[in-house]
């Protein structure tokens, strides 16, 4: 553990990630606290609406004359509850499965990979954006859609790392020594391919907040009046070109977020996998 | 070759059974009727009565699958609840704007991101190098619905150097439908203006679209020409005195971009889907349009159809690209 965060240090891009995401983290676990205008979540201020920055505004105000850096830091808290979820039900589907499937070999393993294969051969967006729409719209189905859609990357990582660490010597002792098959599987092997997990599932917190922002900006995800930054850009366009400032912060908030877990999922893979090391 | 090509065909029908099973029961086992929604707010239980009829909906659901399958096959993938016209018609129809986006982003973010990749790795762990690192990380973070507004906002509302929205001004009058591509019936019609008019409409959803996948293929170009430039016969062609331009543009690259070639396979199903928000911004009239509609108007049919087409799209695609492969590396073909 401590060797790894040592290599980390050394990469600065890395680091750089690594400090938005605790950022990021900071904003969604304080954000009420931290927000200059903790109300603007729900409140509206019809006298001042669509006022461009200021000192007392730094993002400049809504069409209901809310703080946007207001909501811009209140919106942390969504869209990464969102990212967690998603992830996270996403593993416990995929990973379990990919462990199956590698461990064992036969008909069961071949029709959960044919399965994975056809769930990735569905562009994830359009699968998701049906799926959210047939479970009538709301947080709740998109994050269920999304994870449907998600769990197959898993599967497939874990099924390589099963596949290879199952024929690997350590594993053919455990057989010999008696290891059951549940020990075997969770306390040998689920180890040993985790790291390959943890990138994909840092690099997926990133790629769900921007589907999510998606979704969101669809009118597929959250509901007004929540301070969610894809449906905020949504909002802003019926005040473009005159309100600039309404749709420009959101997005930059969800760049710079989705920046911050891409460079340290990058930065995670290059330790835990030396071979793409050399080539960078 | 041609073995090659039948296996490789052989191998995605499964995979698109599988597609068309899972789309369809996905889509049937939540409970919201075609016929009550095509029956509108005032439809009587008789009028939806006969559009169940009418549809087949009254049937047992293997047999509607089995239906709609014969009928996938005949390329008749019934009407939409919405327009009312048969699904293949309007697909057809908008196909070739969607394609003639696509192409354009694929183009542009080839053509600037293979000599951006080369660049990079050249001048490897050097400014102009930690400049793109950096710039590909963001082409991946930025999210595109938000890039296009940007966009629109720059270009088109405060500069007013480029339209809005469309894929043609309204003070235009389109050439006649040969081909369904909007540029090219422009210059079959010798119609230069409209040619013209229409390649302003595609600057920025192309430039939107081809922003994730120039960071990817910088990236891809990046590590394959970096791994090549360690190789023995690199050393030996400069020992030689090989001229350096060349051996970097043609002998280097050539070796550098197999993974480069799979990308742009995996990039060109992605550009398609990311084509659906895209295209809603910039009321780009092709597929993706099309989706986002069926998608918020909760219409089935068109839904399937198009689940259905961007599938066939990869799987095709991942053909081509094992042929590329073939072709660039011919080792992999023997393996079958």
């Amino acid at each position: 553990m401590s060797a790894i965060l040592r290599k980390l240090s050394r990469d600065v891009p890395a680091m750089l990630g690594l400090a938005i995401v605790i950022f990021v983290l900071v904003l969604a676990l304080f954000g009420p606290l931290l927000a200059p205008y903790p109300g603007d979540a729900s409140a509206s201020h019809l006298l001042r609406r669509l006022k461009p920055p200021s000192e007392a505004y730094p993002f400049g105000t809504d069409n209901l004359g809310r703080d946007i850096f207001s909501r811009v830091i209140l919106g942390a808290r969504g869209a990464l509850t969102i990212a967690l979820t998603v992830v996270g039900v996403a593993m416990l589907i995929g990973v379990p499965l990919g462990l199956l499937a590698g461990y064992r070999s036969g008909w069961l393993s071949e029709t959960i990979m044919r399965i994975t294969d056809v769930v990735l051969a569905i562009p994830q967006l359009v699968l998701a954006l049906a799926l959210a729409q047939l479970m009538s719209p709301s947080i709740e189905s998109a994050m269920l859609a999304l994870s449907l859609t998600y769990w197959p990357f898993f599967t497939r990582i874990v099924y390589a790392e099963t596949r290879r660490l199952s024929s690997a010597v350590f594993v053919d002792a455990l057989r010999g020594v008696g290891a059951s098959t549940p020990r075997i599987v969770f306390l040998h092997i689920l180890p040993n391919a985790l790291s390959p997990v943890i990138v994909r599932a840092t690099i997926g917190l990133g790629f769900t907040i921007l589907v999510a922002a998606v979704l969101g900006f669809l009118g597929m995800g959250a509901t007004p009046p929540a301070p969610d930054w894809g449906l905020a850009i949504a909002e802003s366009r019926t005040y473009l070109p005159r309100a600039w400032w309404y749709a420009t912060f959101p997005g930059l908030a969800i760049l710079i977020t989705v920046m911050g877990f891409n460079l340290l999922g990058d930065g995670l893979r290059d330790i835990v996998d030396p071979r793409i090391r050399r080539s960078r | 070759m041609a073995r090659f090509l039948l296996r490789r065909c052989l191998l995605v029908l499964p995979s698109l059974l599988g597609l068309l099973v899972i789309t369809f029961l996905l889509i049937h086992a939540v409970p919201s009727d075609p016929a009550v929604a095509m029956a509108g707010e005032g439809g009587t239980p008789e009028q939806i009565a006969r559009l169940r009829q009418q549809y087949g909906l009254d049937k047992p659901i293997w047999e509607q699958f089995a239906v709609y399958v014969g009928k996938v096959v005949q390329l008749d993938f019934g009407e939409s609840a919405f327009s009312r016209r048969p699904v293949s018609l309007d697909i057809v129809q908008r196909l070739p704007a969607t394609l003639e986006l696509t192409f354009a982003a694929l183009f542009l973010s080839i053509l600037l991101g293979v000599p951006l990749g080369v660049v990079s790795a050249l001048n490897h762990n050097t400014w102009p190098d930690y400049l793109l690192r950096v710039f590909s990380v963001l082409g991946i973070a930025v999210a595109a619905f938000w890039f296009a507004i940007m966009l629109q906002l720059f270009f088109a509302m405060d500069l007013g150097w480029l339209p809005l929205r469309g894929d043609l001004s309204s003070t235009m009058v389109r050439p006649p439908r040969v081909t369904g591509f909007l540029s090219l019936d422009a210059l079959l019609a010798g119609r230069w203006d409209v040619f013209v008019d229409h390649l302003r409409h595609l600057v920025l959803p192309a430039v939107t679209l081809s922003l994730g996948g120039l960071a990817t293929i910088v990236r891809f170009t990046r590590a394959g020409m970096l791994d090549t430039l360690q190789q023995d016969f690199v050393f030996y062609e400069r020992a030689m005195g090989y001229r350096w331009a060349r051996l970097v543009w043609v002998f280097i690259l050539r070796n550098s971009v197999t993974a480069t070639v799979t990308q742009i396979g995996l990039l060109f199903g992605g550009l398609i889907a990311g084509g659906v928000v895209v295209e809603s911004i910039f009321d780009w009239p092709g597929i993706g349009s099309y989706t986002v509609q069926a998608i918020l108007t909760g219409d089935k049919q068109v839904m399937l159809a198009v689940t259905l087409l961007v599938g066939t799209i990869y799987a095709a695609v991942n053909i081509l690209v094992d042929v590329v492969h073939g072709l660039l590396d011919p080792r992999l073909m023997e393996q079958g």
